[in-house]
């Protein structure tokens, strides 16, 4: 029964669909681009940015990614744009845009 | 060997749930339905049974800890009545759409108010639209090969849906009547173990129960999911002549007694029905053509199944236990009617409404209504089409 997520679109019949529509398959909600929602867009300043990772934790779309123990840039394929990194940097090294 | 005792329906509906050993139940007690969780809490306190008992803080947390349960991959069943059922209304929903074979002992009893805690079908009824396979029961009897018959139709991959299986509170749950039981490993051999292919706690294998559904998804599950429910119709027929092999009794999606020539039909559900056969045998004596029409599945409901068996009447009784507040009729009468026209049955159906909040019901009542119906037919007099059984006036 397991499920191939990326041949359910919007398209697909209901034969073709899964029993309660459940997903029977792990992780799958990287291939949903959440960051299509964003009406605000966090921009890193790599230069402001002093690597207390303050930010990585409390984004709530895991959309700070951190490697080697150093941020790297936004993935805006799922960040919603909701702000939160931005208030909680010390040092200004997040600063919200307007739009996509 | 069969077994004759003597107990009640909820002793028997607990005792079925003895021989089934399921793994989990989750249930907040409300009269009638109390003893089934108490008996079952006995059963494992005494080490008959190793079900994990919870002792939840209302019936919306039963019904959620079933679903989990049931998610899990856990074979669940809950108990209760009347109010308990409308407070897991939500998860009712829930349970059905996502598609989880869980069992639910329901003893039916009215909802307030005004308040009163005996039996009508108000709660079933309530319940009506939420996608559960609903059987219901005449007796201790059907009360007990009804729930050993519950998960086999559930759980069955055409169906996986719940199913609730009905009895009348008080009427048949506390009043101590002869049954013949199953052996414990007859039953055990006829449910067999719950092995789901897909749950939740299955290292390896992740899946997700009840992910949110944009429009364009909703619709199409839907569906799916009301096609499930009508592949229950065919394996509850299916389970039921499985039974039989076992048992000896026979079910099917309604009881046909004594219709074959009939004119004047009963058609009813729940314990009333003993009373209308006593009545029809009593008229049957007399000479008059009369029969019921017991209805065991109300969900799915048969109702192609119904229109064939009435077709050959002259009138019909349509006997709800129940009000549905909308001016022209109760759950029974309106969907009974929908399906006789819809099958181009274009006889005359007469909505009664009795026994509610458990007003007695009586052999006089059966009598009254075959001569209100024969009257009609046979002298043309004005029947009121949507009445009140009993009513004071």
């Amino acid at each position: 029964m397991r499920t191939d997520i990326t041949k359910i679109n919007e398209q697909t019949p209901h034969q073709d669909l899964t029993e309660g529509l459940m997903v029977f398959a792990g992780g799958t909600s990287k291939l949903f681009n959440t960051g299509e929602w964003r009406t605000n867009t966090p921009v890193f300043h790599a230069n402001l940015c002093k690597q207390c990772l303050l930010c990585a934790p409390v984004c709530p779309d895991a959309s700070i990614p951190v490697k080697d123990s150093k941020r790297g840039e936004f993935d805006y394929d799922h960040c919603k744009g909701c702000g939160i990194c931005a208030k909680v940097c010390p040092f200004g090294a997040i600063e919200m845009k307007e739009g996509r | 060997m069969a077994k004759r005792d003597r107990m009640s329906g909820n002793e028997a509906v607990a005792y079925a749930i003895r021989q089934i050993n399921p793994d989990v139940m989750p249930a907040f007690p409300i009269t009638p339905s109390t003893e089934i969780p108490q008996m079952v809490s006995t059963y494992i306190a005494n080490g008959e049974v190793d079900t994990e008992f919870i002792p939840v803080e209302s019936e919306h947390s039963a019904m959620s800890a079933a679903i989990g349960a049931e998610a899990a991959g856990a074979r669940t069943l809950t108990a209760t009545s009347s109010a308990g059922l409308a407070l897991m209304w939500e998860e009712l929903l829930l349970a059905a759409s996502n598609r989880m074979p869980l069992a639910l002992a329901l003893v039916n009893r009215t909802l307030s108010g005004p308040i009163n805690i005996n039996c009508d079908h108000t709660d079933g009824m309530g319940a009506r639209d939420t996608g559960w396979i609903q059987i219901y029961s005449e007796n201790n009897q059907e009360a007990y090969d009804n729930f050993v018959q519950a998960y086999p139709i559930a759980e069955n991959k055409n169906v996986h849906l719940p199913i609730m299986i009905c009895q009348d509170g008080f009427i048949t749950s506390h009043a101590v009547e002869n049954i013949e039981l199953l052996e414990d490993a007859a039953v055990k051999a006829f449910v067999g173990e719950y092995e789901p292919e897909e749950f939740l706690l299955n290292p390896g294998k992740p899946i997700a129960v009840g992910p949110y559904s944009v429009s364009n998804y909703a619709m199409e599950a839907r569906k799916n999911q009301e096609l499930a429910l009508e592949n229950a119709k065919e394996v509850i027929l299916q389970v039921a002549a499985e039974y039989e092999k076992i048992s000896g009794r026979k079910y099917g999606l309604f009881e046909a007694y004594k219709t074959e020539d009939a004119d004047y039909i009963m058609l009813i559900m729940g314990s009333a029905a003993g009373t209308a056969k006593q009545a029809v045998d009593d008229l049957r004596a007399q000479g008059k053509k009369v029969g019921v029409l017991k209805l065991r599945v109300f969900r799915p409901f048969p109702a192609k199944e119904i229109a064939e068996a009435l077709k050959n009447c002259k009138a019909v009784a349509i006997m709800d236990r129940c009000e549905s507040y909308n001016g022209n009729g109760a759950a029974l009468g309106s969907e009974v009617s929908a399906a006789l026209f819809r099958n181009k049955v274009m006889i005359s159906a007469v909505n009664y409404i009795y026994g509610l909040a458990g007003r007695d019901f009586t052999v006089t009542d059966v009598y009254r209504i075959f001569d209100e119906l024969e009257q009609a037919e046979l002298n043309g007099t004005e029947v009121e089409q949507y009445q009140y059984v009993g009513l004071r006036k």
